[in-house]
Formats: C-alpha cells, structure tokens, sequence
C-alpha cells in the first residue's frame, strides 16, 4: 500500500478532487451562488497560513525548543484580535481600489507608483522563493519517508539530477494544476473564489489529518496524556529539551518570533491574498477573529505530544520533522501514514497555489506590464486583443516562480529546518510592514521615503539571513559570516554592530525594521508628495470615511469609444459590456465619457493589471485635468476637520449653549437699552425745547417791542426769569437720574431721625403750598424714627412727594396730607391727596421716565399757578430710596380719595 | 379780522404767540388740548391753527387728521409746532396736510410771517 504508484495514484486523486471543487465553485460564481459567502469558509481560507511548515515543522520545532512554537501562531492571533481596526480597513480600501496585492495595495498607497509596486514585486519573490522550496521540500521528503520507510529516511536530492529528482516533477505539476484553476479567467476584482473554496477544504482536510495522528498517538500508543507525560518525567534529557528555557534567544527570541509572525501574518503574499484579496464581504472579519484562532488552537493541540512521543520511541533516525509520519509507521500501520501524507500535501499544495497564484499576479501587474506599457518597441499599449497577453504572461510567471523554488530547493534546501526557511520568509515579508502599515494611519508617508525604506530593509535582511544561509549551504565562504565582511567585526552577519546574544531572527527582525521605519518615517519628513501621491495618500488614510465612497475622482474628458476600446482591449468585449452595461445605450459612442463611467473603468482595469498600469492606460486616452483633486483633498480636508470640529463641540455644547443664551440675552437687554436710550435722548431734547421756546420768544418780544407797556414787560422778564429756572432744575434732575442709572449718584449715608427731617422738608414747603391754596395737614405717630439715609437727598424726595400731590390735589378745595408711622421694622411716610387718583394701569408708569398722567380736567394745576413737572422727579425719588434699601409706590388715598404715595425705610439698627 | 386759533398746553408758550399774533393784527383763540381745539373750531370756525403736537389727551397729529377728513376744514390753513426735531415728524405731519411744520424754540419773526403768508394766500 506504501507503493509509488498508489501513493501517487493517491495523490493526483486528491489533486483532481482539489480541481472539481475549484472548478465547482467558480461555477457557482458565475451563477452568482457563491459557495464562499460564508465566513467560516473566509476563516478557513485563512488557515493557508498553517503550511507543510506547521504540518511537519512544528514538531520538529517542539522537540528542538520546547513549546517556543506557539508564538508563530500567537502573532497571528493577536493580528485577527485587532482585525476589527487594522484588518477591516485593509479590506475596505482593497475593495474601493479593486487591489489586488500587496505589491498593488502600497503601490497604490504611494500615488500608483510603478517602482515601488515593481520594487514590492520583486522582494516578495526573492522572500518568498525559499517558503515555496520548503513546501516542495515538504511533499518530496515525505513521500520519500512513506514509501522508504524504514530505510533511507535520509534524502539528498543535490545528488541526482534534475529529471529523476521528484521534487522537480511536483513543481511542474502544480505548475500545471495551478495554472489549469489560476488563470482560467481574468476577473475584474482578481478574486479566485474556485481557489478559495479548494483551500477552505484543504484546511478541513489537514486539521482532520492532523487530529488523527495526535489522536493515535496519545490514545492508542500511549494510555492517554498522562502515560505519555509520566513517561516523559522520567526521562531528564526530555524534560530539559521540552522546558521554556529552551527558546533560542530567550526572552528576545519569544518577543521578536512574536513580532515577526504578526507581522507576516499581514504581509505575506498569500496571506495578504485571502485575507484582504479574496474577502467578499467585510463582516466576515467578526466570525473570523476568533474562529481562525480557533483553528490554530485545534492544529496544535498535539504538536507537544507528538514530540515527545517521537522522543521516546525508537522510531529510527528519523528527522524531528518526520515525525508525524514516521510515529504511525513505526506502529506498522498503513492507512493513518496515507491519510497524513495527504494531510501534508494539503498543507503544502495549499501554500503553494495561493501564493503562486499571488506572486504570479504581481510578476505580471507589477513587474511585466509597467515595462511593456513603456517600452517603445513594443507599442504593447496600441495593439489588438490584449487579454490573452495577460494571462500568457501570468501563466509563464507561475511556472518560473515554482521552477525558482525548486532551484532553491536543489541549491540550498538541505542545509536548513523546515521552521529555518519559513522564518527567513518571514522576515522578508515584514519588511512591507512599515509601508503597509504606517501609510495606512499617516497621511505623510511619501513614495521616496518608502521606497528606500524598504531598500535598506532588504538589504539588511539580505546580510543577515540570507547570504549566511547561502554560506552555510557552501555557495558562499562561511568566513564573513564568523568574522564579518572584510573581516571587520561589527559587520557578522549574525551579530550587527556588536548586537550579541540574540536569535538570528530577532536579530535580523530588529535591524532591517529600524532601517526600514526610521528611513521611511525620516525621509518622508523631508520629500514633497505628487498630487496623486497625496490624494491616493488621503484616500487610504481616510479609507473608513463613507462620504469617500461615492465620489468621483476623474474630470478629464474621453470619449464613450474610446473607453469601451480600450477595455475591450485588455478585459475582452464580454467584460467590457457588463462593466459598462448600467450606461444608457443609445448613447453615441463619441458622446463624452461621464466622469463616474471613467472611474469605473480605471477600477476594472485596476482589477486585472494592478492601479499603476490601469492608471498609465486611463491616461493615455483620458485628455485635460484628469483628476479632480482639488474636491477630493477639499472633502477630505472639511470632512476631517468637520470630525474634529464636531468633537470639540460635543464637548463643549452645554458650555456653548449657555453662552449663547446668554448673549442672546445681553443682545436683547442692549437692544431694549439702546432704544431705551434713544427715547430718553428724544424726550431730553423735548422736555428742554419747550422752556426754552417761551424764553426765546419773550426775549424777542422784549428785543423788538421798544414801545412794550412796562407791566407786559416785566410780567414777560418774569416769565423769562422763571423758564429759565425751570430749565436749570430739568438739567438738575436728568443729571441726577443719569448718576442714578449709571450708579454714580453720590450718596453720604448716616443715621437720622425720619421725625425731624420730615419736619424740616414740610417746613420749607408749607408757605409755598399755602401761597397756592394749598391745604396741607401732617400726622406724625412717632416720637422718633432712626433710618439711614442722605439727609438732603431724603429732603428732596419728600418735598417732591409734597410738590405731585399739590399738583394733583383737587382744583377747587385743594388738601394734602402727610402722615408717619411705624411698620413693623420700617417707617412709611405716606402723602396723599384729594385729586382724582392714580388709576391701578397706572401705578408703575408714574415711576416711568418722563410719564406725565393725563389730567382728567383741562385746568388742572394750572389756576392757581402751580408748575408743571418735567416727568423725572418719581423716577428720581424712587431711584434714591431704592438706594437706600427702601421702597417708594403708589395706593389710593384711604382718607382723602385721590392718590396716595409710600416711601418705606427700613428702621435703623440700634 | 382774521381768527387765528393757538393750540398748546404751555401756558407760557400760548402767552407769547397770543402777544404775537395780537400784535400783528389778528384775533386770538387758545385751547390748551385737542379735544377743546376741536369745540373751538367747531363754535367758531378759525381761519388758521398754530397746532402743537404734544398734548395732553388727543394729540396734535389726530386733530389735524380729524380736520382735514372734515370737508369744510380741508383748506384750513394749519402750522403744526413741536419740539421734536425729528424728520419723520415732519414728514408725517406735512403727510397729514398740514401747510407748515416750526419747531420750538422758532423765530417770532418768522412765525409770523408765516402766518401772513398763509392768510394772504387764503384770502
């Protein structure tokens, strides 16, 4: 059953299985039935990441270091865990830029720079070449030992030549296989969903492989875990070998190996492919990032135990890396050895296909078309059907990159571990981290500063990977490796500026990401972006704004034929009819392309040739300004400050509100004092015309009348004398109520009796109210009544009080009264008169500024020749006593029926 | 004789234009608020009105208003006074109908005047 011809036999059968699946799930998604719009499906497409490396290698790995292994699948774990930030936007600007790989997606971030894509290109396949060996190193070794076994475990393949050599045949038939479900068809998004179904199941199948060894191993040749684990205790050499500390490196290695996978995790071509490529649907993300976690659990759940099964066992000489295989056989089984071959197989085809199929893509995109497009000779850019140019270049490009990996496997595949070649891989592929990463979140990394960025990290993981491992292999003299390049110290490949102590990997990790971020970060502090540079630049950053979706970039000018030609030229007609299917039809075709029509294209042929050459294309037909980058960097720069704007208002919007209110409020008490103010002026103005009128006009009267009887004449200099009093007083009191409203009235408080000083005020009055018929009667309760006050102030209140009731005392049989008393801790001083009273309307207007009542009687005040008020002496009274905390209003007179004015003030402390 | 009728609530300011208008030959009327101006003119029609426009009660705009809706009062010759200089005032007043517009403190010369004037036209 070990024979050639089954194992085979069995294998192509499973290789074809591998086919009809594709092939199944291609079809269904031309019926638009995927097969793949699930994301357990997604989660298993990712676990390409477990390769023939973690089939085998992890073993081998566990039984060198102990359980040092894990970190290589810790790294990724933590990478899904943040894949709701990191992943999700990868994903989101692959999708609305139609990437279609890593080379593509920073080629794109850097203003669809041809170089760095070609650059990117180019150290992906110099990287990933060895990890592609290290998967043919994987079936070939394999199915040696399973068809071998026992004898000959070893294999050198240098030995033979090419064509007996069985690796060389496993190239060309993946090749083969590759191309028959790679390249069937160019899609315009590059998604493969064929291939993504066959590695979701060559995942299942490997686990299940997998489980079956661990299973067998623990339960049937041991009783259980803690037999084997007993029996491990018992031998000191194990426990040594199995302890953490046994980690090359130490702490540094657990760290840097961590770093590394992380990293790798994201930028390695394949990973890169189905975790960003081949994502049809965002949330997928959300089951993945534990699901795939998951996974790497399952498939490592009996790494340990098979190590040290295989320790303990005679299982002859085996490879530590062989033991999955070589355990089963020991037991004299056949079955479970064939299952794990297949499981093997899976792995490493799985590996294989997904990365050749993604490498293959870059080599066209970014290496093959930019040169073909440019090259003058060839006037590729003006010929017929392109299509099929296409995929014969893809095709060719895959079946050198599997004939790269197997040269690498003759050369120098022997000379290193499975686990060795993989993390030298992966070292490669981290150097497209800071690129990838940091033009992700800043908007000022430029091409140049990527550019030689990633130049130096190469070189450097070059030195000190792999020309050590060139030189181990005996291709190069093992001298600069033990004592540096020309013999200079500093310079060991394995020990950079003194740097000793660390495992080759951290080592190598930690110089070429320095290099790489600090040239990156340094020189794009100091290089200026191309405009296209900044847009594509702030579209990725920007990736997760969704005003970015719907807008179109391009306001050049091209005709509808001329795109359609175009396309048709390099997508074929049936493409091109369904990506420009949803236009109008009875267009012509030299109508102008619209500016959404023109972008559509530029992403279709995004899709099929990668951003650089689509661009160069779209050019070449597209006339004038071809994008429109002042509106797009004007709606990111508004949108991006909107954001923060909004932020900081959120914060502050209680805070703002309120002061608004209060402005609004300030605003409209300026309003009111404003109009309060031009009504003051205007009834100023009012109020000091009319004296003034009767002094003019009696002043002229007395100028031009010479013959004026003398009595007329002194009667009018009275009337003259008396204006002018009546004016100097109106200009006493608007300055008073001015002080009085800016608060500048100077008041000389002190304690006082209200008794005397309303004695004094009724004193200085009485005469003159009796000269006009007044008849006054005061009524004083009180022996005494302390307050505080401005004497001549208060004076000058009661004296007003005792003035308006004169004035609106009844015409014919005119009586005031004044009276004092005592209120609980206040005095009042009520004045009352006979008049008709105040109406309740009117109450608070006399207190008003210039409010004159109405008078009832047409004579009033004016028979007996008492003068009219100015309208300010009640403002001004009340003014005052307000000042000196008391309170002044308007009641009806209880005894004499008219009106009846209140000053209170409160009684002074003792 | 011609009747001129002086309508003012200050005492003294009806005093001088009385002296004034008597003195330039003419009989005198005073009413010191709208609605005795309104009795006045209707007991005795007047053949010009010195009207101020700050009165107690009805003001001097609403006399004039009420006079010139009165088809025999429409020609009335009237000088509206005031001592609010203020445009729109007068603007409002000459609106109204009113022939002349003073504001206080005015010349007695050209007060009269313009009373002289207006009758002169009128007769």
């Amino acid at each position: 059953m070990r024979t050639d011809p089954v194992v085979l036999t069995v294998a192509f059968g499973y290789l074809a299985l591998l086919f009809v699946i594709a092939a199944w799930g291609d079809r269904r998604a031309e019926q638009g039935r995927s097969v793949i719009g699930s994301p357990t499906v997604y989660a298993l497409s990712i676990a390409v990441y477990c390769t023939a490396w973690t089939f085998y290698g992890s073993v081998g790995r566990a039984a060198e270091s102990g359980p040092s292994f894990l970190v290589i699948y810790l790294g990724p774990t933590l990478a899904m865990l943040m894949a709701p930030f990191m992943i999700r936007k990868m994903v989101r600007i692959a999708s609305t830029q139609r990437i279609t790989s890593i080379a593509d997606f920073i080629s794109a971030r850097y203003g669809k720079s041809s170089s760095l894509g070609a650059l990117v290109a180019l150290i992906a396949l110099i990287g990933i070449t060895p990890y592609i060996a290290l998967q043919l190193k994987a079936i070939t070794l394999s199915h040696a030992v399973l068809v071998n076994y026992p004898d000959a475990a070893e294999f050198r393949l240098a030995d033979e030549s090419f064509w007996v050599d069985k690796s060389f045949w496993v190239a060309l038939v993946l090749a083969v296989f590759i191309i028959l479900f790679g390249t069937r068809h160019l899609d315009a998004s590059e998604r493969h969903e064929g291939m993504v179904a066959a590695i979701a199941f060559e995942s299942l199948v490997k686990l299940v492989a997998f489980l079956t060894v661990g299973v067998f191993v623990v339960f049937v040749m041991f009783n259980g875990p803690f037999d084997l684990f007993s029996q491990v205790a018992e031998s000191p050499r194990l426990v040594g070998a199995l302890g953490l500390d046994a980690v090359p490196g130490g702490a540094t290695g657990w760290v840097g190996t961590l770093v590394l996978a992380f990293l790798a995790f994201l930028t390695l071509p394949r990973q890169f492919q189905v975790l960003v490529v081949e994502n049809v649907d965002e949330r997928h993300l959300k089951r993945a990032s534990w699901l795939f976690p998951l996974y790497l659990v399952a498939i490592n759940l009996f790494v340990i135990p098979i190590a040290m099964a295989g320790m303990l066992l005679p299982v002859g000489n085996s490879d530590p890396d062989s033991f999955v295989l070589t355990l089963p056989l020991s037991a004299g089984l056949e079955g479970i050895p064939l299952l794990v071959f297949i499981g093997g197989l899976s792995a490493a085809t799985g590996m294989v296909i997904v990365e050749t199929i993604a490498l293959s893509t870059m080599v066209s995109n970014q290496l093959v078309m930019p040169l073909l497009l440019r090259s003058k000779r060839l006037q590729l850019s003006s010929q017929g059907e392109l299509a099929g140019w296409l995929l014969g270049i893809r095709r060719v490009a895959i079946v050198l990159i599997l004939l790269l990996g197997y040269l690498y496997h003759a050369l120098i595949g022997d000379s290193y571990s499975l686990v060795t070649i993989g993390l030298v891989s992966f070292a490669a592929a981290a150097q497209f981290a800071p690129a990838l990463l940091i033009g992700m979140y800043w908007r000022g990394a430029t091409r140049v500063g990527a550019s030689l960025g990633l130049i130096a990290g190469f070189f450097i993981w070059v030195y000190t990977l792999l020309l050590p491992g060139f030189a181990q292999s005996g291709w190069l003299t093992p001298a600069f490796v033990e004592q540096g390049l020309w013999g200079m110290a500093w310079l060991r490949p394995y020990a950079l500026f003194g740097l000793e102590g660390w495992d080759i990997y951290s080592h190598s990790l930690l110089w070429s990401l320095l290099a790489n971020v600090g040239i990156l970060v340094g020189v794009s502090l100091f290089t200026r972006q191309s405009p296209l540079e900044q847009t594509q630049a702030a579209l990725f950053t920007n990736a997760m704004n969704p005003e970015l979706q719907h807008t179109s970039l391009w306001r050049g000018q091209t005709t509808r034929g001329e795109l359609q030609s175009l396309l048709s030229r390099y997508l074929g007609a049936n493409a091109t009819a369904r990506i420009l299917a949803d236009q109008k039809s009875n267009r012509d075709n030299s109508d102008p392309a619209p500016p959404a029509m023109i972008a559509r294209a530029e992403q279709a042929l995004s899709g099929a040739l990668g951003s650089a050459s689509a661009r160069v294309l779209i050019n070449s037909v597209v006339r004038g300004e071809a994008l429109d980058l002042e509106s797009i960097l004007s709606i990111l720069d508004t949108t991006s400050q909107t954001l923060e704007y909004n932020r900081r208002l959120e914060q502050k919007s209680n805070e703002l509100a309120k002061i608004g209110e209060e402005l609004r409020a300030a605003n409209e008490r300026l309003r009111e004092l404003d109009r309060l103010k031009d009504e003051f002026v205007a009834m100023v103005s009012h109020e000091l015309r009319t004296p003034l009128t009767s002094i003019r006009a009696f002043a002229e009267i007395l100028r031009d009348g010479k013959d004026l009887p003398e009595d007329k004449r002194i009667h009018f200099l009275e009337v003259v004398v008396l204006e002018s009093q009546r004016l100097s007083r109106l200009i006493e009191e608007i300055l008073d109520l001015a002080r009085l409203e800016s608060g500048r009235l100077t008041l000389t408080p002190q304690k006082l009796d209200l008794v005397a000083l309303t004695q004094h005020s009724v004193d200085a009055v009485h005469r003159l109210q009796e000269d006009r018929g007044v008849t006054l009667q005061v009524d004083i309760d009180v022996d005494e009544a302390p307050v505080i006050g401005d004497p001549d102030r208060l004076e000058q209140v009661i004296i007003n009080l005792l003035d308006n009731a004169g004035k609106f005392a009844d015409d014919d049989d005119p009586r005031v009264r004044l009276y004092l008393t005592q209120h609980k801790q206040h005095y009042r001083l009520s004045v009352e008169d006979n008049g008709p009273g105040i109406a309740p309307v009117e109450r608070e207007r006399v207190f008003e500024k210039f409010h004159q009542i109405k008078r009832l009687s047409s004579s009033a005040g004016k028979a007996k020749g008492r003068p009219r008020g100015s309208g300010l002496g009640l403002p001004i009274s009340r003014g005052i006593v307000a000042h000196l905390g008391g309170r002044l209003w308007v009641e009806d007179a209880p005894q004499l029926q008219g009106a009846c004015l209140i000053m209170e003030l409160p009684q002074a402390p003792e | 004789m011609a009747k001129v009728l002086v309508v003012d609530d200050e005492p003294n300011i009806v005093l001088s234009i009385e002296f004034l208008m008597q003195q330039a030959g003419f009989d005198v009327v005073t009413a010191e608020d709208g609605e005795s101006a309104l009795e006045s003119v209707a007991e005795t029609p007047p053949d010009l009105i010195l009207l101020d426009i700050s009165l107690p009660g009805i003001s001097g705009f609403d006399v004039l208003e009420q006079l010139r809706n009165d088809p025999r009062h429409a020609r009335l010759p009237i000088i509206m006074l005031t001592a609010h200089g203020r445009e729109v005032e007068k603007e409002k007043g000459l609106a109204l109908g009113a022939d002349e517009y003073v504001t206080k403190p005015f010349s007695t010369q050209a007060l009269v005047e313009k009373v002289k004037s207006l009758l002169v036209e009128d007769a």
